[in-house]
C-alpha cells in the first residue's frame, strides 16, 4: 500500500485499512454468500411451511448466543487494531488472544448444535431446510476456522513485535477478514433462526 | 480513526441489537411482531449491525465512498433479496 505509513490519526484516507487484495478477496467471499443467502431466501418462498416448521427445531438460543460470541470477537480484533497503531503490541496481542477465544467459543457451540442435529439422525438429504441449514452454516463454518488460524498468525507476530504504526498492513488485513466473517453471521442468524 | 470510547460504544449497541433480534425470535408473537413486521424488523436490525461493523470495526467510515458503498450495497443488496422472496412466499 502507497500510504502504508500515512495510518495515524491524520484525515481521512483514500484506500481502506489493509492490503487492497484482502479487499477483493473479502467482497469475492461476501458475493458467494450473498448468493447462499439469496438461495436460501427463495428456497423457503416454496417451502413456507416446511421452513416454518423445521426452524423451530433450531436451537435459537445457542445461535444468539454465538452472535454474541462473533460480535465480542470482532470488537477485541477493533480494540488490538487499535492497540498496535498506538505502538502497545502486548495489549494488542491479549485483544487477538480474546478474539480467539471468543472465535474458539463459537466454535463449540456450533460443535454442540451439529451434534444434536446428527445425534437426531438430521443430514444434508432429511429435507430442503436441514440441506440449507447445514451446508449454509458449515459454509461458514469454514470461515470462521480459517479466520482463527488467521488470527493465531497474527496473534504471534503481534507478540514479537512486527506490528506497530507505520506497518499496520498486515494486521489491517487479517482483521478486515475476521470481521468480514462477524459480518456474515450478523445476517446470517435473524434469517435462518428467527425469520418466519 | 479508531478510538476506545467509539468502538465500545459500537460494541454495546451491536449486544442490545442482537437482543432485539433475538427478543423478536422469543417473545414477538406475544408483541405483535410478526410476519412482514418481524421480517421487516430483522432486516433494519442487521443492516443497521452490518454497516456498525463495516464502518467501525473494519475501519471504513473515513475511507473513498467507493469501498464503502461495496459493503453497505451487499448489506441492502442482500436485505431486498430476502424481503423479495418473503414477498412472494406470502403470495
Amino acid at each position: 500500500m502507497k500510504n502504508a505509513t500515512d495510518t495515524t490519526h491524520s484525515g481521512p484516507t483514500v484506500a481502506p485499512p489493509g492490503d487492497l487484495a484482502i479487499w477483493f478477496f473479502i467482497l469475492a467471499e461476501l458475493l458467494a454468500f450473498g448468493v447462499f443467502f439469496a438461495a436460501y431466501a427463495f428456497g423457503r418462498a416454496h417451502n413456507v411451511a416446511l421452513f416454518n416448521e423445521m426452524q423451530q427445531t433450531l436451537d435459537r438460543q445457542a445461535g444468539a448466543f454465538n452472535t454474541v460470541l462473533l460480535i465480542t470477537g470482532s470488537w477485541c480484533v477493533a480494540r488490538a487494531v487499535e492497540a498496535v497503531e498506538r505502538s502497545r503490541s502486548a495489549t494488542g496481542a491479549r485483544w487477538l488472544a480474546a478474539g480467539i477465544l471468543c472465535g474458539g467459543g463459537f466454535l463449540v457451540v456450533k460443535g454442540f448444535e451439529y451434534a444434536a442435529k446428527f445425534g437426531a439422525g438430521i443430514n444434508l438429504s432429511t429435507n430442503t431446510f436441514y440441506m440449507f441449514y447445514l451446508s449454509l452454516t458449515f459454509f461458514h463454518f469454514m470461515h470462521v476456522i480459517l479466520g482463527m488460524v488467521i488470527l493465531v498468525a497474527l496473534w504471534w507476530k503481534t507478540r514479537q513485535g512486527v506490528y506497530g504504526p507505520g506497518n499496520m498492513n498486515g494486521i489491517e488485513s487479517g482483521a478486515a477478514y475476521w470481521h468480514m466473517v462477524d459480518l456474515v453471521w450478523i445476517v446470517l442468524f435473524p434469517l435462518v433462526y428467527v425469520m418466519r | 480513526m479508531m478510538n476506545t470510547r467509539q468502538l465500545n460504544f459500537v460494541w454495546v449497541v451491536l449486544m442490545l441489537a442482537t437482543l432485539a433480534t433475538y427478543a423478536i425470535g422469543e417473545v414477538g408473537e406475544q408483541l405483535g411482531i410478526v410476519g412482514p413486521l418481524a421480517m421487516a424488523a430483522l432486516l433494519v436490525i442487521s443492516f443497521v449491525k452490518g454497516r456498525l461493523v463495516a464502518l467501525d470495526f473494519m475501519g471504513l467510515r473515513g475511507v473513498k465512498f467507493f469501498w464503502r458503498g461495496l459493503l453497505i450495497g451487499w448489506l441492502l443488496l442482500v436485505s431486498a433479496l430476502i424481503a423479495l422472496a418473503y414477498w412472494i412466499a406470502l403470495q
